[in-house]
């Protein structure tokens, strides 16, 4: 029943003048974020977080939050029409949609996928509004060794799970740990690692210039050095009359993969390392494994549309769940809201739920409001959405160029800062060719200034005895749990060596 | 795309020397009584990135990481022009700040991708490029009141100008 008056209240928060209005621009900007190939929710909230340090910390991470949702929602979009995704996260989205598309249904897939995303978002907020309150208050009684057993479990599931080459995941992880500890020693207060004793490193280097330079410049620079091809558009038709047929339908095809998606996204969203790329991916093969008909799939099956719909908004709310209770982001884009709550004040964590009641309950108002609008938004301006692909990306690309460098400026007022953003920039367009993944490093540089005084005091607390991870009740089975994560890898390759078979890869 | 793999291993091993290095200037031991010295915990992650380095190279010398296996080249000719001129232009960009103010710069950079890049017409090109600054310098300034770098001396009149507006 408390959860009913808090959410109430959250409800309400959501709906004021500024933050309705905020939902509204929010969203919309996050269906043209997750449509436009190359850019994703993550790009579009660490480039536009910046300008929200000037609106109150609840009504800031509201819009960003929408712009997530809408980016869920938008991904569809490019994926049907295009038969491109327009973020990774709709990549399973183009199995079915395209080919749909293609025999002419291009509206009811997109229908489909609306749908399918509104449920998914339902079903997962749903789950968030009963899970969370319950995580946060275990985790009230969570000590230094506790949460950084979490951290240690955090990056643990990018190695064993994340699917990337090891020794380059390792590697980016403890990039951002370093990059993180630069500035000053929190503990003697001495400046430490000021590279080439350049006076802008005393400050630190700010997460957003990190996340800014991969995720705005690097990958922009990736994109327009992959897609040199012209794209083209299926010409889609929308009609009052046709959407109440095509929702219709999309139940009657649709309603396993929904229901798949909604949950197996939620969970698999909660994950650090997994995120709704992954989630969207699962859903769909798990979808396709369940089904009567599998070799449906792939040829336009409506039900290949909703799993993986379903799936990502309903793992970009799971994702939210771990980074309001325990601190942890449950993906790229939720670890870069996080970075943006500590600007604000805020301390994430389940002491959020004690100490900020209205900004939690509020943002958890605004996850239905959001999830609401982007489906009335989404349905009505289709043929809008579809106009706006045609844009050449040689608009668009120089906009977010611009973008960045002024959102790396504000971040911190300073054009060290713009100069190292850059630098990060061309080197993250590198290292992604080489398979570096570079999530991992963004979530470090957030989470760095977390675990390591966490570590610090822990050890302090058990005079140096680093067993202290191991005896505690709570961090003990963590650790044992990231420990298999991080060898999860190197046993599946024992194991196949055993088996006499050839590795695939180290 | 092979002998890329070894140089940005090595890169990143020398990255990790001087890190390391570094870390040293603060205790990277244990200090009884106030746990860790302040170097250990970077000293220590930039040692498994050194490590790391070397599995990079290992792995890329038996030829088991796609990249090492590959044998088209890092950037080929068209996107070495890419690079050349899109991050250039960037680069540019961001060195012009502090002469000609961030709006400055910004119209010459857009001026320069859309025009130069996307060859659009002089009009859209123009439309575009002038109506972005003003709209950052009105949403930036006036509405979120925060300063962009103004660039040099010379262009204070100017912006003495714009402020009379808003203020």
């Amino acid at each position: 029943m408390e959860i009913l008056a808090h959410l109430s209240g959250g409800l309400w928060d959501a709906v004021q003048p500024i933050n309705l209005i905020l939902i509204m621009m929010g969203v919309t900007l996050g269906l043209f974020i997750g449509m436009m190939p190359g850019l994703g929710s993550v790009n579009g909230v660490a480039i536009l977080l910046p300008i929200t340090f000037l609106v109150p910390p609840a009504s800031a991470i509201i819009f960003l939050a929408a712009i997530y949702y809408g980016a869920m929602y938008g991904g569809a979009i490019s994926s049907i029409t295009l038969g491109i995704p327009g973020a990774s996260t709709a990549v399973a989205t183009t199995f079915d949609g395209r080919p749909l598309a293609l025999k002419g249904k291009a509206s009811l897939a997109l229908v489909t996928a609306a749908i399918a995303s509104f449920v998914g978002g339902t079903v997962s907020i749903i789950l968030f509004t009963l899970f969370a309150p319950m995580l946060a208050s275990v985790a009230l009684s969570f000590g230094s060794p506790e949460i950084f057993a979490l951290m240690l479990l955090a990056f643990a599931t990018f190695v064993g799970l994340g699917g990337d080459d090891i020794p380059k995941t390792i590697l980016s992880i403890c990039l951002g740990l370093v990059f993180a500890a630069v500035g000053f020693d929190e503990i003697t207060g001495r400046p430490r690692l000021v590279f080439f004793d350049i006076s802008g490193f005393l400050h630190g280097i700010n997460f957003l210039v990190l996340a800014i330079g991969v995720y705005g410049i690097g990958e922009m620079l990736w994109t327009i050095d992959t897609t040199r091809g012209k794209i083209t558009s299926t010409e889609a038709k929308i009609s009052v009359k046709g959407v109440v047929t095509d929702t219709k339908e999309s139940f009657a095809k649709g309603w396993r993969g929904m229901s798949i998606g909604s949950l197996l996204g939620f969970f698999v969203g909660i994950l650090p390392a997994a995120g709704a790329t992954p989630g969207s991916l699962m859903s769909y093969g798990i979808a396709k494994l369940t089904s009567k008909d599998p070799d449906s799939y792939g040829k336009g099956n409506p039900d290949g549309v909703a799993a993986p719909e379903a799936a990502n908004n309903s793992a970009s709310t799971g994702s939210m769940l771990p980074m309001l209770t325990l601190g942890i982001p449950g993906s790229p884009t939720t670890a870069i809201l996080l970075g943006g709550m500590v600007i604000w004040g805020l301390t994430p964590g389940p002491r959020l739920f004690a100490e900020q009641p209205e900004f939690v309950w509020g943002l958890i108002g605004s996850f239905y409001v959001s999830n609401l609008a982007a489906l009335v938004i989404n349905l009505s301006f289709i043929p809008l959405f579809i106009w706006m692909l045609r844009m050449p990306f040689t608009i668009l690309a120089p906009m977010i160029f611009v973008l960045s460098i002024v959102g790396g400026y504000a971040a911190t007022n300073d054009m060290h800062d713009v100069w190292l953003m850059l630098g990060f920039g061309l080197s993250a367009f590198f290292l992604r060719k080489f398979d570096y993944p570079l999530a991992p490093a963004v979530l470090a540089i957030v989470l760095g200034p977390i675990a390591e005084p966490t570590l610090r005091q822990s050890l302090l607390l058990s005079s140096g005895d680093p067993t202290i991870f191991f005896t505690r009740p709570i961090a003990g089975p963590i650790t044992i749990i990231a420990i298999i994560l991080i060898f999860l890898p190197l046993i599946n390759l024992i194991r196949r060596k055993l088996r006499g078979a050839e590795p695939s890869g180290a | 795309m092979r002998r890329g793999e070894f140089i940005t291993a090595g890169v990143l091993a020398v990255l990790s020397i001087y890190m390391m290095w570094k870390s040293t200037e603060l205790n990277i031991g244990y200090i009884k009584g106030e746990g860790p010295g302040g170097g250990a915990w970077p000293f220590w992650l930039s040692g498994i990135i050194l490590i790391c380095t070397a599995l990079i190279a290992y792995n890329a010398a038996r030829r088991t990481s796609p990249p090492s296996q590959s044998d088209e080249p890092v950037l080929d000719a068209e996107g070495r022009k890419m690079l050349i001129e899109v991050f250039g232009g960037i680069f540019v960009f961001v060195a012009l700040v502090g002469i000609i103010s961030m709006y400055g710069a910004m119209l010459v950079f857009l001026f320069y991708y859309l025009w130069f890049l996307g060859r659009h017409s002089l009009k859209l090109s123009l439309i575009i490029s002038i109506a972005t600054p003003v709209v950052f310098f009105f949403f930036f300034e006036a509405l979120m009141r925060v300063t962009l770098p103004k660039g040099m001396g010379f262009t204070e009149p100017f912006y003495n100008w714009l402020n009379t507006i808003i203020y």
